[in-house]
């Protein structure tokens, strides 16, 4: 077929190149713009978290540096290389979120992450981490007791522990595809260890939202724990009147006990756990009971055989 | 095949290709120190580094003599000293990295280890063993001991090599592929051994009997 050479439309009827663009450009600005404030605003992992207060819960110790934080990470849901999690985490959506909470309480209630958010003033924190593999780090987390939550959902009588069910997905979470632990990543803690102050929901770090390979959009953190006690990308929150099992006491109960409060002198049945490494010291330091951590936990174990409830 | 028989020009040239090719590791451990590139934990990641290393020289070396009889190689024997003594190399780095950059000579925390930690009590021993091995590695001494001393003393290598494998099991955590390959390969090694011993038992039985008939 010829095409026509002529379209039979007079020049001057022709809108110059560049209005056309600056008017199709101011066309999109203003979409753009009202879209915008019409939305809620949303926050993105890296964001920085504006009015966090800082807290009393402050150890004075040198802060372990960012990149350290968010490059070394046990989260096996990423792969089991400590560099696996920053490298692979990026498939991971943290919007939307809810968390569902439920079990032993007179308000259950599915929290949008956003919701959450704001349901406490946000405070900073900077808390030791002990992992169980004798290394440790100093972070400055960003959230608010869980026991502020746990208020809010009323637990009854028959609530004695409260357990935490990581995101299932292996789409999402392409270590999940190797059964290298049983999925969802389960964690629990005895109702007044998870209504003790210390114990953190946690959004961020380092002023900003958690990064997807710290546990986005929330985890929870422990610091008398080892690290692994401190559950990410939690979806769902359920109180529960029997003391529930964690993926890693099922897959060694002989290694990963229920309480796996940081103790010196209780070691892992494979390696020492009286001294550890601080991420950027050459030499080992002492670990300390409850992580130093003691003075505001140990009554919570009076009377307990901590060698036995390990 | 040119393979199958180099000259002794081309063997020097093998070997001299092997002999860098093995420091490889060492270099990419020595730049990215160099280069703070270690991760957030460099010691962890050099003893990791030294300890796999260890493990694929031993695996190597001991490959050497069932390729030989598999692939009728004769002069792959003549690299199996060098690749050995990597692996006592890799294995003496590995250990001075967890005496002096781990432990930073702490000896009472390294006694406790050696009895009470199962992964070091086998692992120490491997690599004490391996001392033996490479102090009787040169021509000089091999001779004054005799080939049939030299062969019985370098069987060693295969109680270091399960010594070797057993260490990286014991100390591993939840993910165990790296491990399993080791595992694989290592009974592979020994078992293609244990079927040419066989063999021959069976064939030495059958001949024998073939002598009486």
């Amino acid at each position: 077929m010829k095409a026509s050479k002529t379209t039979g439309i007079n020049a001057s009827e022709i809108t110059p190149r560049e209005l056309f663009y600056a008017r199709r450009r101011f066309m999109q600005m203003t979409a753009g713009a009202s879209l915008a404030a019409l939305l809620p605003r949303q926050l993105w992992a890296g964001d920085k978290l504006a009015g966090v207060q800082k807290s009393a819960y402050t150890v004075p110790e040198e802060l372990t540096p960012y990149d350290d934080v968010t490059q070394y990470n046990n989260f096996y849901e990423f792969g089991t290389g400590k560099e696996d999690p920053a490298r692979n985490a990026g498939s991971l959506k943290t919007r939307p979120w809810t968390v569902t909470v439920e079990g032993e309480v007179s308000n259950p209630k599915v929290f949008d992450i956003d919701e959450l958010l704001k349901l406490a003033p946000l405070e900073e924190r900077v808390y030791r981490l002990r992992c169980v593999e004798a290394w440790s780090m100093v972070i400055p987390w960003i959230g608010f007791s869980l026991s502020e939550l746990i208020k809010r959902v009323e637990p009854t009588s028959k609530a004695k522990f409260v357990e935490f069910i990581s995101l299932n997905d292996p789409e999402q979470m392409p270590g999940q595809k190797s059964s290298v632990l049983e999925w969802p990543y389960r964690e629990g803690l005895r109702m007044d260890e998870a209504m003790h102050p210390l114990t953190l929901l946690t959004f961020g770090l380092y002023g900003e939202l958690l990064p997807n390979q710290n546990g986005a959009p929330l985890r929870i953190v422990v610091p008398w724990k080892y690290g692994f006690k401190s559950a990410k990308s939690i979806v769902r929150i359920r109180f529960v009147e029997q003391q529930p099992i964690s993926s890693w006491t099922q897959s060694a109960p002989s290694e990963y006990g229920f309480y796996s409060n940081v103790n010196p002198d209780v070691d892992h049945p494979r390696w020492s756990q009286a001294k550890e490494r601080r991420l950027g010291e050459f030499l080992k330091r002492k670990t300390l009971p409850f992580n130093g951590y003691g003075e505001q936990v140990a009554q919570l174990y009076a009377g307990m055989d901590l060698s036995k409830d390990f | 095949m040119a393979l199958k028989n180099p000259d002794n020009k081309t063997i020097a040239w093998i070997k001299a290709g092997v002999f860098l090719l093995a420091l490889v590791p060492l270099v990419k451990l020595g730049v990215r120190g160099y280069f703070d590139l270690l991760g957030a934990n460099p010691i962890e990641k050099i003893t990791r580094t030294t300890g796999y290393w260890t493990l694929v020289m031993l695996m190597i070396t001991l490959a050497a003599t069932p390729l030989r009889r598999i692939l009728g190689w004769a002069w792959l024997i003549r690299l199996r000293r060098m690749l050995g003594l990597f692996a006592f190399f890799y294995g003496t780095l590995h250990f001075l990295t967890y005496v002096v950059l781990d432990q930073f000579f702490d000896w009472p925390s390294i006694v406790k280890d050696i009895v009470k930690r199962p992964y070091i009590t086998v692992g120490f021993p491997s690599f004490l063993l391996m001392i033996p091995l490479a102090l009787t590695s040169t021509d000089r001494i091999t001779r004054w001991l005799g080939g049939k001393r030299w062969r019985m003393l370098h069987r060693l290598v295969y109680l270091i090599a399960v010594g070797g494998v057993v260490h990286f099991w014991w100390l591993v955590k939840k993910d165990i592929t790296e491990l399993a390959t080791f595992a694989a390969v290592l009974a592979i090694l020994l078992g293609v051994r244990l079927f040419y011993r066989l063999r021959r038992f069976i064939q030495e039985k059958l001949m024998a009997r073939a002598a009486l008939l």
